[in-house]
């Protein structure tokens, strides 16, 4: 057996959502990291509650690759809708351990797998003491214990893995035991191992957790001292609120009163939930809503209410396929330019682009002090993958900076004023200075408004108050570039570079490693945010060839860059693009990218005609 | 007249204090009339300005929020959706006294569904609907507030049945529901000092006859207006000069008032036998009213035992926008732990 098959495989497990396999998933998961493996979970679910096929991914490689791999290894085959496609996937050499009852027809009478019948129904039916509907779930159970022993995962961490995953419930974790136990047993008795993978312990994973997007997302918010959420539930961006919720309980809450220093609110839809956070911003909280695609075209109107009047607001839009209901539960980078310009007249936001979970918990507490300096709607665009999957990421930090609040006249520095205007712009960045409501001063108050208004907040439709104002407006936005993260670049005098965003970065890191095997390495500069840093004109100013790699038909991010760029730049971009629902992998970056440099090395054809 | 505007309320404010700037609706606009017995009201109520928050959505009506009380701040939001904008400024900061202004298209069309949320959460506001039954904004469409068979300026009868918002307040459990007149200052300044007074959901529907698309007697919810051959309509200049229609009835009759133009609406007063604190009673007045086409005002449902959003959510008396970031931040133990659990 050749050592590459060590710590190197990817595991799919095929089964029906509602079956309860995501904590049998969760486990396998689980007790790989705890054995120091580098884990990345990836769960293609459908939006459905009961009875869909669903699939989850698990790719463990020793250089510890967070993206998904198109091919698998060993297939865990439990749902007849799909099997025989599924067993189509796994690759030549690979392996398939399945429900014994499922018929091999198909691809699933190919030769040139191993396959590991288990009667995993018949187990549970005549081995499992416990109520038939647990049993449908102790089940899924049975296929971690013959997994654990057919590629070695060490039984300590399965334990692990278990009491993690039913943390608050003892019973519960024994009979999911029980049921591993089962499956390590039926697999020593029953199985003869003819695959080549296996699993070592080793360390991989010290000093690292396993965290999802969403929670880390709403970690940012509860660590900037946000107040005030108002949301509307939708796939893939409730778990975020939940969790924001969850933590504010548990942090925010008065011990001995039961007082709140937090509100949630479930708003009615997304125009309201919107609206809320832009009413508790203008009342000086700090507030946020987190929705996906068809939440934020609701939000559409009072999103340019929110810049021209210049109030902050905090969205965090985790992408999922459009256009409208789109696959709910399937990933994309699909609202990049709609985000950006959202709203009618001329309109532009800040977009903060994370693509690690490091980066959506940062992104999202810097959110709130940009949004407060700038005065305006600040989004924060995560995505499906990034938000709902577990990644390995080291612990979050602690924020021990202070915040800030932004240009706010309290009543002291309004006595201190002589003569103030909302909307004036004192200090040339087009930034002016507010109030609160409530602030104690004769002169604090003034009337916000979503129709033309001069500098002093009052209404006008004077053709030169609207267009300074709108000048004004483009000067503070502007201003962003610099307060935004600048791009990440990697860069050795290459003449190929790529450009990417968002979770697309773990595919081009698994990409470049390969392309500099195959002699064909390129620089990579990741955008970090909108509007675009100076860094990135300069930086592909210095390269040849650009591939710009996002997860949309589009190329919205092309675009950008193509509306920004000087002409003569934007002849260098090539868009590759992957938009069929599920993460980004390597594969999909490696084809085009070696077929472009590979073009450019060819010496040009000779003319014909001599 | 002036002696009643020098005079300085509780907090040493005379009602100046209280106005804004000057209006730029149409002359005679019943809109006009609200806004100064809304003044009246925050003046005899002595509301502390600079805690006042002026809430309105898109409409001629809402632009009342411009047209009282200068010193406070207000937001002029968007078309329907000023409830959300007010919950999130009194979650914020639950100090404010919130009075919104809004139009019958602005809550009972593109508004109903945060109109009725806004209800259900029994939010702390003052809401007041200045009810033409008529898009005024927007030259004269008609509402979902007009009654069946009414017509519009232009002749056209309206097809649909109203939505009587009042109605629809009972039905959701609202904690206050009045209906009132823009020129019964004497009934409506009392109503609008209680509803500042109540804690929850104040809704005043308050109807306020459109003097240019609304002002024809085929509509039940106007007056005609009175103009002389040379005096120009729509010149706010010329706003002083016109004669408000005002009314001044006993409870429990039934007050026919006299338009200018000779046709006339019939304002039933609830009488002191009326329950306040029964709902069932409330909708039954209000739909034999709406048989006898009569329009019922005065306070029709109240019940002050109801808890508003913010008790609700239990938030701390002071403000959440008050609180310092050491407030709202875990402390770095808390944090480790959280970070430890997380495998
Ligand atoms: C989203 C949106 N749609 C339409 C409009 C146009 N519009 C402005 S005011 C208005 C109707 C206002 O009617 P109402 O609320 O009854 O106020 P009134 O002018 O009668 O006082 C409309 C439809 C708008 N401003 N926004
Ligand atoms: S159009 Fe009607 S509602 Fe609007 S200001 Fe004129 S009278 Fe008032
Ligand atoms: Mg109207």
């Amino acid at each position: 057996m050749a050592d590459g098959n060590v710590n190197d495989l990817c595991i799919q497990a095929a089964t029906v959502n509602g079956s309860g396999s995501q904590s049998s998933n969760l486990v396998i998961t689980k007790a790989l990291f705890h054995m120091g493996i580098p884990v990345a979970a990836k769960n293609v679910f459908p939006s459905n509650i009961e009875g869909l096929p669903t699939w989850y991914d698990i790719r463990i490689t020793p250089r510890g690759y967070q993206c998904r791999k198109r091919s698998v290894d060993i297939l865990i085959g439990m749902n007849p809708a799909t099997f025989a496609d599924d067993a189509g996937n796994v690759r030549p050499g690979g392996a398939v351990i399945h429900e014994a009852a499922l018929p091999r027809v198909g691809a699933a009478g190919r030769e040139d797998v191993a396959w590991y019948p288990v009667p995993f129904a018949r187990l549970a039916r005549e081995r499992i003491d416990a109520k038939p509907d647990l049993r449908k779930y102790l089940q899924n159970m049975i296929y971690v214990g013959v997994l654990a022993e057919l590629i070695g995962l060490d039984p300590a961490a399965v334990e692990r893995g278990v009491h993690d995953q039913f943390r608050t419930k003892p019973a519960a974790a024994e009979l999911n035991l029980e049921a591993i136990r089962l499956g390590v047993e039926y697999a020593r008795e029953h199985l003869v191992k003819t695959d080549p993978f296996r699993v070592e312990a080793m360390d991989g994973t010290a000093g690292r957790i396993l965290l999802d997007g969403n929670r880390a997302a709403a970690l940012g918010a509860l660590m900037a001292g946000c107040t005030v959420l108002a949301w509307y539930p939708i796939t893939p961006s409730s778990s975020l609120c939940e969790a924001l919720i969850e933590h504010a309980q548990r942090f925010r809450v008065d011990p001995e009163t039961g007082e709140r220093r937090f509100a949630a609110v479930q708003a009615e839809d997304e125009l309201a939930a919107i609206g809320m956070v832009l009413g508790a911003t203008w009342a000086g909280a700090r507030a946020m809503t987190a929705t996906s695609g068809p939440g934020i075209s609701l939000m559409a109107e009072l999103t340019g209410l929110g810049y021209y009047a210049e109030l902050p607001a905090v969205v965090v839009d985790v992408q999922r396929a459009g256009p409208s209901t789109g696959l709910p539960t399937r990933t994309m980078q699909g609202d990049v330019a709609f985000v950006h310009a959202l709203s009618h007249g001329d309109t532009r936001h800040p977009v903060l682009l994370p693509g690690t979970v490091t980066e959506v918990y940062e992104d999202t507490r810097r959110a709130f002090d940009l949004a407060d300096r700038l005065q305006t709607p600040v989004f924060v665009l995560s995505d499906l993958d990034l938000g709902m999957n577990l990644w390995m990421t080291p612990p979050l930090p602690y924020a021990d900076e202070g915040i800030d609040r932004g240009k706010v006249l309290d009543a002291e520095a309004l006595e201190r004023t002589r003569d103030w205007g909302r909307y004036r712009d004192v200090d040339g960045d087009g930034i002016p200075y507010r109030t609160l409501p409530g602030t104690p001063h004769p002169r604090a108050g003034f009337l916000t408004r979503g129709s033309g208004h001069d500098e002093n907040a009052f209404y006008s439709e004077s053709p030169r108050a609207y267009r300074d104002t709108m000048e004004r407006l483009r000067r503070k936005i502007d201003g962003a570039r610099m307060l935004l993260p600048a791009p990440q670049v990697e860069e050795a005098g290459r003449p190929g570079l790529v450009v990417a965003y968002g979770t697309t970065h773990h595919a081009v890191i698994e990409a470049r490693d390969r392309l500099g095997e195959a002699g064909a390495a390129v620089d990579y500069m990741r955008v970090r945010g909108l509007p675009l840093h100076p860094l990135v004109a300069e930086v592909i100013e210095r390269h040849e060839r650009v591939y710009v790699v996002e997860q949309n038909r589009d190329g919205q991010m092309e675009a950008i860059l193509r509306q920004e760029l000087p002409g003569t730049l934007c002849d260098r971009l090539r868009g590759v693009r992957h938009f069929n629902g599920v993460p980004i992998d390597a594969e999909a970056i490696i084809e085009p990218v070696l077929a472009g440099e590979a073009a450019a090395r060819r010496p040009p054809a000779r003319s014909a005609v001599a | 007249m002036t002696i009643a505007a020098d005079k300085t309320n509780r907090i040493g404010l005379t009602r100046d204090d209280y106005r804004g700037a000057h209006t730029t609706l149409c002359a005679g606009c019943g809109h006009n009339s609200i806004t100064n017995h809304i003044v009246k009201a925050l003046h005899d109520s002595a509301v502390e300005p600079h805690l006042l928050a002026k809430m309105s959505g898109i409409g001629c009506s809402s632009k009342a929020t411009a047209y009282f009380v200068d010193r406070a701040h207000g937001f002029n939001g968007a078309h329907g959706r000023m409830p959300s904008l007010a919950t999130g400024a009194k979650l914020a900061n639950r100090e404010l006294v919130v009075v919104g202004v809004s139009g019958d298209g602005d809550t009972a069309s593109i508004g109903l569904g945060q109109y009725c949320h806004m209800i259900r959460r029994n939010l702390d506001i003052t809401y007041v609907v200045e009810d033409n039954g008529v898009y005024g904004l927007t030259k004269g469409q008609l509402s979902a507030t007009a009654d069946l068979g009414s017509t519009l300026r232009k002749g056209r009868a309206n097809d649909y049945p109203q939505i009587d918002i009042c109605a629809v307040a009972i039905d959701l459990g609202a904690s206050f529901v009045a209906r009132s007149f823009s020129g019964d200052g004497k009934q409506l300044v009392p109503l609008l000092r209680a509803a500042l007074a109540h804690r929850g959901t104040a809704l005043l529907d308050v109807v306020s006859p459109c003097v240019t698309f609304n002002d024809h007697a085929g509509s039940t919810k106007s007056y005609a207006y009175v103009k002389d051959h040379d005096a120009p309509v729509n010149t706010p200049d010329f706003i002083a000069f016109q004669p408000e229609i005002t009314v001044d009835y006993d409870p429990g009759t039934v007050q026919d008032v006299a338009l200018h133009d000779g046709s006339h609406i019939l304002l039933r007063k609830l009488d002191g036998d009326h329950d306040v604190r029964d709902p069932v009673a409330a909708l039954r007045a209000l739909h034999e009213a709406r048989r006898s086409g009569e329009i019922l005002t005065g306070l029709l449902y109240a019940d002050p035992e109801i808890d508003d959003l913010c008790t609700r959510e239990r938030l701390p008396d002071r403000p959440l926008a008050h609180l310092g970031i050491d407030a709202l931040r875990p402390s770095r133990e808390q944090w480790a732990a959280l970070m430890a659990a997380l495998v």
